[in-house]
């Protein structure tokens, strides 16, 4: 936690105008954090914090490569197919035969090659999207639909449970006491607000989605900047996919990533990128998906049925969303 | 003036081309049933025939609120869970009768869409956002009221005749489907109400300044979405005798690719009533010529292939008419 | 009322936004059947005088009398209810829907509560053919020219009673023959008693059409008076709040001095592309400004977008340098050293919500980066150097670009591409929009770049600003390059003459004429 207000501050020097209209978000963060001081049980508790923090980081990390896409104009629907296909083909690798007689080599396979293949599923996106000119939220919806069937059709619908410590170090493991999906979130999100502020690919991303006409005339490669975006969001799901699975001990294709591409959007809303591209904030979408976990959490720590929690985040999204709308100047 | 006409022919060729995509999903659907029809016995029998427009009926309501959402360049992700709540509040009132669990549904369905309304127009949220917001309160709305379980529906009362009942030889629930197509159908063509949502799609800031009534149309056509989605919830618990708080997940999503199937644009301003209806047969046959494709025993794809066949499927007509799109913007 | 009352009178409005005093006891007056031209440059408050009289700002204090009585209209509906229909610069039709719906949406006829296509398809026909606009209204809008959707736009209005019409710069995007036609169903408006309020730039066309100008600058109306009694150099000095002499004869910018032209730069022959361009031919020099002229879909900006690979040619040459080349992406033409600005600067030109220095390096970022990271410090450097050198007014270069003016705007834009070292720069419309003032200092900076070597092809619809601006001009009609004059020869009548006769033979018989 004592990461996020650094990179916070960062992201402020470089654009106060966006810093203010998250504010609001942030706000509601710290005032939550202080609710609970006073008057959850047990919440200053280095325990609770690692619950939570292990409960956002999946959908932090499919965010940071849906802020991306959402930064040029886009949407990502698939993000939750995506990581049923990495989740069921990770135990696929390191149970199958070859996984079992080179454990070693099976369970670096079984890291990187789901990542790599939800990635290539992602560049697929992008391609569909780019050469086909097609609406991001038509052209993700392929691969919403299909994707889930894909990885039903690998593990014929089937659960596959597992106990393998070595791959499930990415979900259960920890380095110096901080849980490894957690470093991987922090990491993923430094590196993407990074990447926006100080490269050429993220200055690209940012005048796709401002103005895709006027950024393919100045020679932005427009096409293959969003191919990259969607492949980037399809590695952020591949990853995520892991991490679940790892948790659960078990891969079950109809479940794994179920409904995450609307958690990851609501994030990113809630964190105060706009929809319409152009302008983007990774750190926002990090501040935005604890908020409606702490929220959640808050909630269901003071006996609120977890129904009536799904309530108040709908409200929370349509709050955030319409006080960072009343914050601008026009 | 004859500059004037010179200029005219490429970007009207894009309405032509829209008119002709969803005719091809009018024919892609007509082989689709011929296929089904010589290849398999039964495919055409009363009894498969009866029961695909019977489960069919809830997606052809939810698409078709939908279509008016999305004509009206907006997006309602609330559907399939408002269906959900609808039916939880419509068992609960099947003990009084009919009407009484009918009315619930649909009052169920007004309110969230309402509620979503209210944010995209009042509230200027962005669609996306106020639906998926509504679509988490219809969820938990349900989940609460059923104390996350599902809600029985009295057989005691005729409720269960609105998804399980028969009118004249045909299913009660595709009865309902097809009156509420005729409405829609007429709503777009003959009333101010469609055309005003063509235009506020089309061009919203030109029907403002026209003078329509711009976010009362806007905030209609969510409410009709969640009417529609009421009734869907409505037919859901009289056909399976119980109200389902966990139903109705990507039920959004398919209504969505049915609508776009259907060949109406995402970016509003255009649309076809009838075509929508054609999606949703067409997506929904897909499945059904998956179970028979297995009863013949030839292949064994499990009912799985069918998300993965629908994705390829409605990956193959969103290629066709962008390919079309392009060569008309060549000749241009 | 009697005749002879005025049709509107606006007296003493004043309007404050955010401190900012937008409209200070501003008046205008317009009788019924007239037309009348507002003028004054971007800022000078026309735009908020229009919308505090159709209601879409509310004003502070000041009267409005509309047909002798005072109006306070609400909105924009009340006032097009009330008779004053304003016609957008960017048309405000839906393109989806037919015509006839265009005309009828909001008031649609019915027949036993459903509506009634054949009465309104009729009536619409009607309608247009008083304007001689003989179409099929069941068609979409977005089938016809822009002309054609404008006529729309006013038989719409002029459908719903309308005594006064306002037309916010309808000419920008049509050609000459375009507007001579709307200049027509302007004065048939006025026949019919209709009074029209005409907004635009292009100062000649006032002269062609109004009966009266009111000018307005800074919040405050500062003339008015017949059109014939005002000549235009008064004009453009009540405008600019100049004296007279300050402002020059000279119409435009550029200056006199014409240097001799270099090596050739851009040589393209028989470039055909589409249907639009059939055998177009252009060369630029070093140190040389070329214009290109033509009517709207003449083919100009087609030949424009083929050079910068935005559009691939289908067939021709072109050759950059002496070497053949054929760019099929801009990436590919900007590393070939050209640069484009589109006539469009909102749609192509400026990312709104990048700032000034983000959009000005958006073209050779990629020359600033190394291993992927964008070199700040050089960045930096860049962009003071061209705010410096083209005097562009920003609070900072970490302003907004939209927040600009359209001026400020199109000299970032000059210098995305000045920053990239061109060898070639193709101009579209450099002017169009801009006010009097900031249109003077663009021509004049088009001139100096040219004079340090860069050769520039300029496409302009105002040929004051080809004929005075250019060292050579290219004509093209129909797609094709009818002719090839030098600047001498290239007087404002030689090139309508190519244009309308369609070839070289034209050109010379109007310059021996």
């Amino acid at each position: 936690m004592a990461d996020a207000p650094t990179i916070g501050r960062k992201g402020a020097s470089f654009d106060v105008a966006a810093f203010f209209r998250r504010y609001a978000a942030l706000t509601a963060l710290i005032v939550l954090l202080a609710f609970n001081f006073a008057v959850t049980p047990n919440f200053a508790s280095w325990q609770t914090l690692n619950v939570n923090l292990t409960q956002v980081a999946t959908i932090v990390i499919v965010s940071v490569g849906m802020t991306l896409v959402i930064a040029t104009g886009g949407i990502d629907l698939s993000v939750g197919s995506l990581m049923a296909i990495s989740g069921a083909l990770a135990p696929m690798i390191f149970l199958s035969s070859f996984g079992l007689s080179y454990p070693a080599l099976g369970n670096a396979l079984a890291f990187v090659a789901p990542v790599a293949i939800a990635g290539m599923f992602g560049l697929f996106n992008g391609w569909f999207i780019t050469r086909f000119r097609v609406q991001p939220i038509v052209g993700t919806l392929v691969m919403f639909i299909a994707g889930r069937g894909i990885g039903q059709v690998l593990t014929n619908g089937n659960l596959q449970a597992f106990k393998n410590p070595t791959f499930q170090f990415i979900g259960l493991g920890r380095v110096f006491g901080v849980p490894c999906q957690v470093i991987i979130m922090l990491a993923l999100v430094a590196a993407a607000a990074w990447t926006l502020r100080s490269t050429l690919f993220g200055r690209q991303i940012l005048s796709v989605g401002g103005n895709e006409r006027a950024a393919w005339l100045s020679g932005v490669p427009v096409a293959s900047v969003k191919r990259w975006v969607y492949a980037i969001s399809g590695l952020c799901a591949g990853i995520a996919g892991l991490v679940v699975v790892s948790i659960n001990s078990s891969s079950d294709a109809n479940l794994v990533g179920l409904g995450m591409e609307l958690d990851a959007i609501a994030a990113v809303a809630v964190g105060g990128t706009p929809f319409t591209g152009g302008q983007a904030t990774v750190v926002g979408s990090l501040i935005g998906a604890l908020l409606i976990q702490l929220v959640r959490y808050t909630l269901l720590a003071n006996g609120v049925p977890d129904a009536a929690a799904l309530v108040v985040k709908g409200a929370i999204i349509a709050g955030a969303v319409w006080s960072q709308q009343r914050g601008k100047p026009t | 003036m004859s500059a004037a006409t010179a200029n005219a022919a490429p970007p009207g060729r894009r309405l032509s081309l829209a008119w002709a995509a969803r005719q091809r999903v009018v024919i892609a659907l007509v082989l689709l049933i011929l296929f089904g029809a010589l290849r398999y016995e039964h495919f055409l029998g009363a009894y498969n025939v009866l029961s695909v427009l019977r489960y069919n009926s809830m997606f052809a309501l939810t698409s078709l609120g939908m279509c008016f959402v999305i004509m009206g360049a907006g997006i309602d992700l609330s559907v399939g869970t408002t269906a959900a709540f609808a039916s939880v509040v419509s068992a609960l009132l099947s003990p009084y009768g009919l009407f009484p669990g009918l009315l619930g549904g649909l009052g169920a369905g007004l309110a969230v869409g309402a509620v979503n309304g209210f944010m995209v127009t009042r509230m200027n949220i962005q669609p996306f956002i106020a639906t998926l917001s509504g679509m988490l309160v219809a969820s938990g709305s349900g989940l609460l009221l059923a104390h996350n379980q599902s809600v029985s529906v009295s057989y005691d009362t005729d409720f269960t005749w609105l998804g399980q009942g028969d009118l004249l030889g045909f299913p009660t629930p595709a009865w309902i489907a097809a009156a509420a197509y005729v409405y829609g159908s007429v709503a777009l063509n003959f009333l101010s109400f469609g055309r005003y949502v063509l235009a506020v799609g089309g061009n919203e800031e030109a029907a403002r300044l026209m003078g329509l009534p711009v976010d009362r149309v806007k905030f209609l056509t969510y409410v009709q979405s969640g009417v529609f989605a009421g009734l869907a919830g409505v037919i859901l618990a009289a056909q399976f005798g119980a109200g389902q708080p966990a139903e109705g997940v990507g039920w959004e999503l398919f209504s969505i690719a049915a609508v776009v199937v259907g060949g109406t644009l995402l970016t509003g301003g255009v649309g076809s009533v009838a075509t929508t209806l054609a999606g949703v047969l067409l997506l929904g046959l897909i499945f059904n010529v998956l179970n028979f494709e297995n009863g013949l025993g030839w292949i064994s794809l499990s009912a799985y292939w069918q998300s993965v066949v629908r994705g390829v499927f409605l990956m193959v007509v969103v290629m066709a008419s962008s390919g079309a799109a392009r060569r008309v913007a060549r000749s241009a | 009322m009697s005749p002879t009352d005025p049709l509107l009178v606006m007296r003493d409005v004043n309007k404050r936004f955010q401190g900012v005093q937008a409209l200070s006891a501003a008046s205008l007056e317009v009788e019924p059947g007239e037309i009348m031209a507002l003028v004054g440059e971007n800022g000078a408050g026309k735009s908020t005088m229009i919308k505090v009289l159709t209601g879409a700002y509310r004003r502070d204090s000041g009267s409005i009398v509309f047909g002798g009585e005072p109006v306070d209209f609400a909105s924009p509906q009340h006032a097009q209810h009330g008779g004053i229909s304003p016609i957008y610069q960017e048309i405000n039709l839906v393109p989806f829907r037919s015509v006839a719906e265009n005309i009828f949406l909001g008031r649609e006829y019915r027949r036993y509560g459903l509506l009634d296509w054949g009465r309104m398809n009729a009536e619409a026909a009607d309608l247009l053919r008083r304007f001689a606009v003989e179409i099929d209204v069941r068609r979409p809008l977005m089938d016809f020219s822009t002309a054609i959707q404008q006529m729309v736009a006013i038989a719409r209005a002029v459908s719903f009673k309308a005594r006064l019409v306002i037309m916010d710069e309808p000419t920008s995007s049509l050609d000459e023959r375009e507007v001579s036609v709307l200049f027509d169903v302007m004065r048939r408006l006025r026949a019919e008693g209709v009074a029209v309020i005409f907004i635009s730039h292009r100062l000649d066309e006032l002269y062609q059409v109004c009966d009266r100008v009111t000018v307005m600058r800074d919040g405050r109306t500062v003339m008015a008076g017949r059109m014939g009694d005002v000549d235009k150099l008064h004009l453009i000095a009540a405008m600019l709040g100049r004296d007279l002499e300050t402002v020059r004869a000279h119409s435009t910018g550029f200056s006199g001095a014409h240097a001799a032209a270099g090596e050739v730069v851009l040589s393209a022959e028989g470039l055909q592309i589409g249907r639009k361009v059939r055998d177009a031919r252009v060369e630029v020099r070093e140190r040389q400004i070329v214009g290109l002229a033509g009517l709207l879909g003449s083919g100009r900006t087609e030949v424009a977008r083929a050079i910068f690979g935005a559009d691939p040619a289908d067939a021709g040459t072109i050759e950059l340098g002496g070497r053949a080349v054929s760019p099929r992406e801009p990436a590919e033409a900007i590393a070939l050293g050209v640069g484009y600005c589109s006539e469009d600067r909102k749609a192509d030109g400026i990312v709104p919500d990048m700032s000034v220095r983000e959009n000005m390096t958006l073209g050779i970022l990629p020359r600033l980066t190394s291993m992927g990271i964008v070199d700040e410090a050089r960045q930096r450097e860049i962009v003071d150097r061209f705010m410096k050198r083209l005097a562009i007014k920003a609070s900072s270069a970490e302003q907004k670009i939209r927040e600009l003016s359209g001026g400020n705007q199109q000299k970032v834009l000059l210098a995305r591409w000045l920053c990239t070292d061109p060898k070639l720069l193709i101009l579209d419309e450099p002017t169009r929009g801009i006010d009097v003032g900031a249109k003077a200092e663009i021509q004049a900076l088009i001139r100096e770049l040219a004079d340090q070597g860069l050769g520039v092809l300029m496409i302009s619809s105002e040929l004051e600003e080809i004929t005075e601006g250019a060292d050579r001009v290219f004509v093209l009609s129909d797609g094709r390059t009818v002719a090839d004059l030098p600047h001498a020869e290239a007087s404002a009548a030689a090139i309508m003459a190519a244009m309308a006769h369609g070839g070289a033979e034209a050109g010379e018989e109007a310059v021996n004429g």
